[in-house]
């Protein structure tokens, strides 16, 4: 396509900061507006390419390349598969509702917006680039923004919170340059990422470093860095923290996208580049899997707070994504061959990733919604709202019920699959992890008895209804999460082709002997 | 369209439409949408009695109809869906829709003027479409959503009326305990999945005919199908949510409580009873032995009316249970059609009971009385004839009367586990829980019947209010009395003691598929339980006649002191008022050391791992630049190149502040570490 549709998707929101930056501080609504219509034009654009999107292979479409830095071969190459395509509708999407989750900011509305817009376009480069350099430049262009955000218009302990949450991100971001410029220098000098893809296997085969095989040394720098982002145990601490004071929008956006990072750079770079260590780490992955989904959810049952509740929430969501990946190694000739097992998982994981960024952006959402009319967010400080705010309550049963995992919602579904693809090659670690789904149910029926049921609070007795925006907010998570969860297969059908590309690179790539 | 398809599609998916309708828009329809929920499922029966009288008019054993459709699919991975059809499903469509249809009538009474009563029917319709799905099933994926979504509209219901902590409290009970079954449910699939590669019914029969999955997982994976059939069916040891579960309105207790959700579990081992082991079948059976004896002595000492039936439905789910595990799978399924039809009588009889009284309380002013406790009742035979007739009939039914139905199947249960003991030679101990628990319903049957509506009344106060329930409630009562005798489940045989018939004619047994013939076959079983049908009918007519003479002469005759015997046997009776203690003893061993343990991972994680830890890691780092700082800058800058050039000391100086914390420095440490490396690795 001669539209270059992919860069019109990472631009549009710095087009509309530029814009915004020539508007009046005061002109709130003005800013408002353009922010609401960079995202919105975005996400319009986003639902155009996933309808254009070629379902029948599982290679990058709507490409573009440009000469960047010639001299150190750095190129600006974007392109889109099934595998990101989900995020770069997910990350408008998430993107366009937070602008009216944020509508009532006081402060500083201009440097929000301005910002907020920034990080957009960091997170919609980091889906769509394709040469390592210019992924990793996007990486840290959403770091700076978020940084802010989070210091500047979060809670009462928003600078402590902002600063771990830098320094955590940095650090990861150090490990994974390291790993690029790693891999840059051993496979040819160069960052494009499909070229390293083919070539990185066979050129690492054999090399050692310090003792150590290069290809498990490199992996190691890059798990690091894409597990804080996840997070995975114990590299999460960063995230309770950080959703705690951040505002509300912000949390959205952190739970909703810039978590799926984690597991994006895992499949595109990890799986991409060194399937060979897919085999040596799938077990560990299985583990840490497991670990997020019963540490994060014993944490979350714990919690006293609703929003730190969903944090941990996230921790034991995205282990059963975990789970889920290291099921890939079920296609391997001592498991039986098992493709259908490795499918599961692995689209399990890629569908986990989505439905929890649709559903923790409803849990966060709610959590900001009642805390704009309490201004607190202790579970057990309120009692009966179910009777004061019946709408309310009915949606964030949804939200609530859609955490849990239940049936005929996208959850679910996504959640099965991970157990099931996982389960024929990690039984006894997969068994451990059932229990998540008790301790979900647990912590999840635990906050909203306590939060809805009961005799009404007397202090919350004049408490307004939900009102239309904030429905506006929650219907269309809400809807999707409804329909793929009874209809999951138009989904599933987008990434089937790259999910399958993936299992057979890593299943042909991956096995070659004497690696290690 | 396959004529069978469009019915069941029908039959699936009004009762949705009708949920859809009534969350949405109910509140603002005339009569606050009742009249949909209630058509919809006036509509789902006429089509299960036209589905019965076809499969009646068929009289085909061999009858089936499968339906599927790829719901998902990846390029190896695939998951179908789609309904089966057999003479099982029709029955059960129809006893589903019976019973729906009857509590939909009765709430229309009994719900009226509650605040939130559109809610209540639209619940009332998801129960109906998920139960359905349960129904209608052709494949463990089907199944279990449809289990998660009964499991659902139970919570909703119980938690009715979330005012009260105690509702939610129960609410939320059910939910988990049934989760703690599921867990099982889920690893058994898993394990079959694994295994033959596909989720439905069909493939899964043929995979293990062909013995893909053998010996101790084939027996594990039975096992856990049956966990899930534990929580949903609340057998011991997670029975302890349902006499809890009575917290919901009683027409849901009915409906959902004790004549079908409850049921699902037995209604899932029924389908899936060929897979089963020799191993799992003798657990399954003494799971529901014990189940029905333990549930049977707690409903003894009970005195809140709904509670008594809450224990007798633990009871009678531990017989069908107990059924299944002895291989008379397909009697299992006869006792839950009968159960059904009585013991939602019993529910609803023992609603219009509690209506009654809650309508004298109100016009007394007593807001203290509790409404439920039999002690505040007695004599009301006089004043709700129809009720105390619909309740007697019920009751001679559940204790095994001749020529009411309970008998049939009772006696059949009691046959097949008669026949279990003698083809084996041991398992005595089965018996003793039958027949033991036959004598024990009978007698708290009865002393409910005496205590609550015969004698002198306890209250006359309150007794004087007392009136009739309104026609709405009795319709229902007076059906399924009907229901209740024996002859419409033995037509075109007319003998009550016999319950050969239309449903042994057309619900047969199946031969199990378990490689290595390691259970008997059903000719085994048959002729096994042919020689044992006279003896165990005698029995258990000697054991029901003993029961209720007991209750009669301690509860209507009062020769025999019950409060003496009680203080007699004074443990024993601590044992069952305190229903064994079970319930605190979990509390004790299991719920609070779960909080306790979520406690202490929170703590660890956020105040000892990232306080002390990482924060730890983040003071080290500062102290080594600090260090670093000093050393630059004393050291290195003042000590060894004093003088060359400000720009060191700028350097120097910048280090030094890496402790004030502000983001500048870090971003140009980040920056300067990146610098260095990109060096390093250019050279």
């Amino acid at each position: 396509m001669d539209l270059n549709i992919l860069s019109l998707l990472i631009w549009l929101p710095i087009i509309g900061m530029l814009a915004i930056a020539f508007v009046p501080r005061e002109k709130v609504d003005i800013i408002k507006i353009i922010a609401a219509t960079a995202t919105g034009l975005q996400l319009f654009l986003a639902i155009l390419l996933w309808m254009q999107f070629d379902k029948t292979t599982g290679s990058f479409q709507f490409m573009e390349r440009y000469d960047w830095i010639p001299s150190f071969n750095i190129f600006y190459t974007l392109g889109v598969d099934g595998l990101s395509l989900p995020m770069v509708v997910l990350t408008p999407l998430l993107s366009f509702l937070a602008v009216f989750v944020s509508w009532n900011t006081k402060r500083a509305v201009k440097g929000f917006f301005a910002l907020f817009l920034l990080l957009d376009t960091g997170m919609m480069g980091v889906f769509l680039a394709l040469d390592f350099f210019l992924f990793y430049v996007f990486w840290e262009v959403m770091l700076l923004p978020m940084y802010f955000l989070i210091g500047m218009w979060g809670g009462p302990q928003r600078v402590y919170a902002a600063i771990k949450f830098f320094l955590f991100t940095l650090f990861g971001s150090v490990l994974m340059l390291i790993a690029i410029l790693a891999l840059y220098f051993t496979c040819g000098q160069t960052f494009d990422m499909i070229t390293l893809m083919h070539t990185a296997p066979t050129a690492l085969n054999g090399v050692l470093w310090w003792g150590m095989s290069a290809i498990k040394v490199i992996w190691i720098l890059l798990f690091v860095g894409f597990a804080i982002k996840v997070p995975v145990f114990p590299f999460h601490t960063w995230l309770p923290l950080a959703h705690v004071e951040a505002p509300t929008a912000i949390s959205v956006i952190l739970a909703g996208v810039l978590l799926k990072m984690g597991i994006y750079g895992m499949l595109r770079v990890n799986y991409g580049m060194l399937p060979e260590a897919v085999w040596w780490f799938a077990g560990a992955l299985a583990v840490l899997g497991v670990i997020n989904v019963i540490w994060g959810g014993l944490a979350a049952l714990a919690q006293k707070d609703l929003k730190k509740m969903v944090a941990y929430s996230s921790i034991n969501h995205l282990g059963y994504a975990l789970m889920g990946m290291a099921a890939i190694v079920a296609v391997g000739a001592e498991n039986g061959n098992n493709y259908a097992a490795a499918e599961a998982g692995m689209s399990g994981a890629v569908f986990q990733m989505f439905n929890h960024g649709t559903i923790s952006a409803m849990l966060f959402i709610i959590a900001g919604v009642i805390y704009d009319r309490a201004h607190h967010r202790e579970i057990a400080g309120f009692g009966g709202l179910a009777k004061q705010m019946p709408i309310f309550a009915g949606v964030a049963a949804v939200a609530f019920f859609a955490g849990l995992g239940l049936p005929a919602l996208s959850g679910f579904i996504s959640e099965f699959m991970c157990f099931v693809g996982a389960f024929p090659v990690f039984r006894t670690i997969v068994i451990i992890g059932t229990f998540g789904i008790l301790i979900n149910a647990a912590y999840f029926l635990r906050a909203y008895q306590k939060i809805f049921f009961g005799e009404l609070n007397k202090k919350y007795s004049d408490m307004p209804e939900i009102n239309g925006r904030e429905l506006f907010t929650l219907i269309p998570l809400a809807i999707i999460t409804f329909i793929l969860g009874v209809y999951p297969a138009p989904f599933l059908n987008v990434i089937r082709e790259t999910i399958s590309g993936i299992i057979e690179h890593v299943a042909t790539l991956g096995i070659a002997p004497g690696i290690f | 369209m396959n004529i069978f398809l469009q019915y069941t599609l029908l039959i699936y998916f009004l009762p949705l439409i009708a949920f859809g309708i009534q969350i949405f828009v109910g509140k603002r329809l005339p009569r606050q949408g009742d009249w949909v929920s209630t058509g919809a499922v006036l509509a789902t029966l006429v089509l299960s009695i036209a589905l019965f009288a076809g499969m009646l008019l068929d009289y085909n054993p061999d009858f089936k109809q499968n339906f599927s459709f790829t719901w998902l699919e990846t390029t190896n991975f695939k998951i179908s869906m789609g309904f089966l059809v057999d003479n099982i499903t029709i029955i059960m469509l129809l006893v589903v829709a019976i019973i729906s249809s009857a509590s939909h009538i009765y709430s229309l009474k009994y719900m009226e003027g509650d605040s939130r009563y559109s809610q209540y029917y639209a619940y009332l319709s998801l129960f109906t479409f998920s139960m359905n799905g349960i129904v209608l099933a052709n494949s463990f994926m089907l199944l279990y959503m449809s289990w998660e979504l009964v499991g659902l509209s139970s919570y909703l219901l119980i938690g009715f009326w979330f005012e009260k902590d105690s509702a939610a409290n129960a609410g939320k009970k059910a939910f988990l305990t049934n989760r703690v079954g599921d867990i099982g449910f889920f690893i058994g699939i898993m394990l079959l999945f694994t295994a033959i590669g596909s989720f439905s019914y069909a493939d899964v029969f043929v995979g293990v005919a062909a013995g893909k999955i053998t010996g101790i997982l084939l027996t594990l994976a039975g096992i856990g199908l049956f966990m899930g059939a534990v929580g949903k069916s609340a057998q011991f040891p997670l029975h302890i949510w349902l006499p809890d579960a009575m917290e919901g309105p009683t027409p849901v207790s009915a409906l959902i409580h004790a004549a079908t959700m409850v049921a699902a579990g037995v209604f899932m081992m029924v389908r899936v009873f060929p897979i089963l082991t020799p191993d799992t079948l003798i657990l399954i059976a003494y799971i529901g032995g014990f189940t029905a004896f333990f549930a049977a002595t707690i409903a003894i000492t009970r005195t809140d009316i709904k509670q008594v039936l809450a224990y007798s439905t633990l009871s009678q789910l531990g017989y069908m249970i107990m059924a299944i595990g002895t291989g008379a799978y397909t009697v299992a399924f006869f006792h839950l059609a009968i159960h059904a039809m009585f013991k939602a009588n019993l529910f609803y009889g023992a609603g219009s009971v509690i209506h009654g009284m809650h309508h004298a309380l109100h016009k007394l002013g007593d807001d203290k009385t509790d409404a439920q406790d039999m002690r505040n009742m007695g004599g009301l035979n006089s004043k709700m004839p129809v009720t105390y007739w619909a309740m007697v009939i019920s009751s001679l039914a559940i204790s095994g009367v001749p020529l009411f139905s309970g008998f049939l199947s009772k006696d059949a249960i009691l046959a097949g586990t008669l026949a279990l003991v003698n083809r084996t030679g041991s398992h005595h101990l089965l018996l003793f829980f039958g027949f033991g628990a036959a004598l024990i319903t009978a007698f708290y049957m009865f002393r409910m019947i005496f205590l609550t509506f015969h004698n002198k009344p306890n209250k006359p106060k309150i007794f004087d209010h007392i009136k009739e329930s309104p026609t709405a409630m009795l319709i229902p009562l007076v059906v399924l009395s009907s229901l209740s005798i024996f002859i419409f489940y033995t037509l075109p045989n007319v003998n009550p003691l016999s319950g050969q018939g239309w449903f042994t004619h057309l619900v047969e047994q199946h031969e199990s598929l378990v490689p290595g013939h390691l259970n008997p076959s059903v000719h085994e079983i048959e002729e096994s339980i042919h020689h044992s049908h006279i003896p165990a009918m005698i029995t258990s007519l000697i054991v029901a006649g003993l029961g209720l003479l007991l209750a009669w002469l301690m509860y209507f005759k009062k020769i025999v002191s019950p409060d003496v015997w009680a203080r007699r046997l004074k443990p024993l009776y601590n044992l069952s008022f305190n229903r064994y203690y079970i319930d605190e003893l979990y509390d004790k061993i299991l719920y609070q050391p779960f909080y306790k343990l979520a406690d202490w991972v929170a703590y660890v994680d956020w105040d000892v791992y990232d306080k002390k830890f990482i924060n730890g890691l983040g003071r080290v780092t500062e102290w080594f630049s600090k260090v670093v700082g000093i050393a630059d800058y004393d050291g290195l800058d003042q000590g060894i190149v004093d003088g060359i050039g400000r720009n060191t000391q700028k350097l120097g100086n910048s280090l030094k502040k890496l402790q004030t914390g502000r983001i500048q420095n870090y971003v140009l440490y980040a920056a300067f570490a990146v610098v260095i490396i990109l060096i390093l690795l250019m050279l």
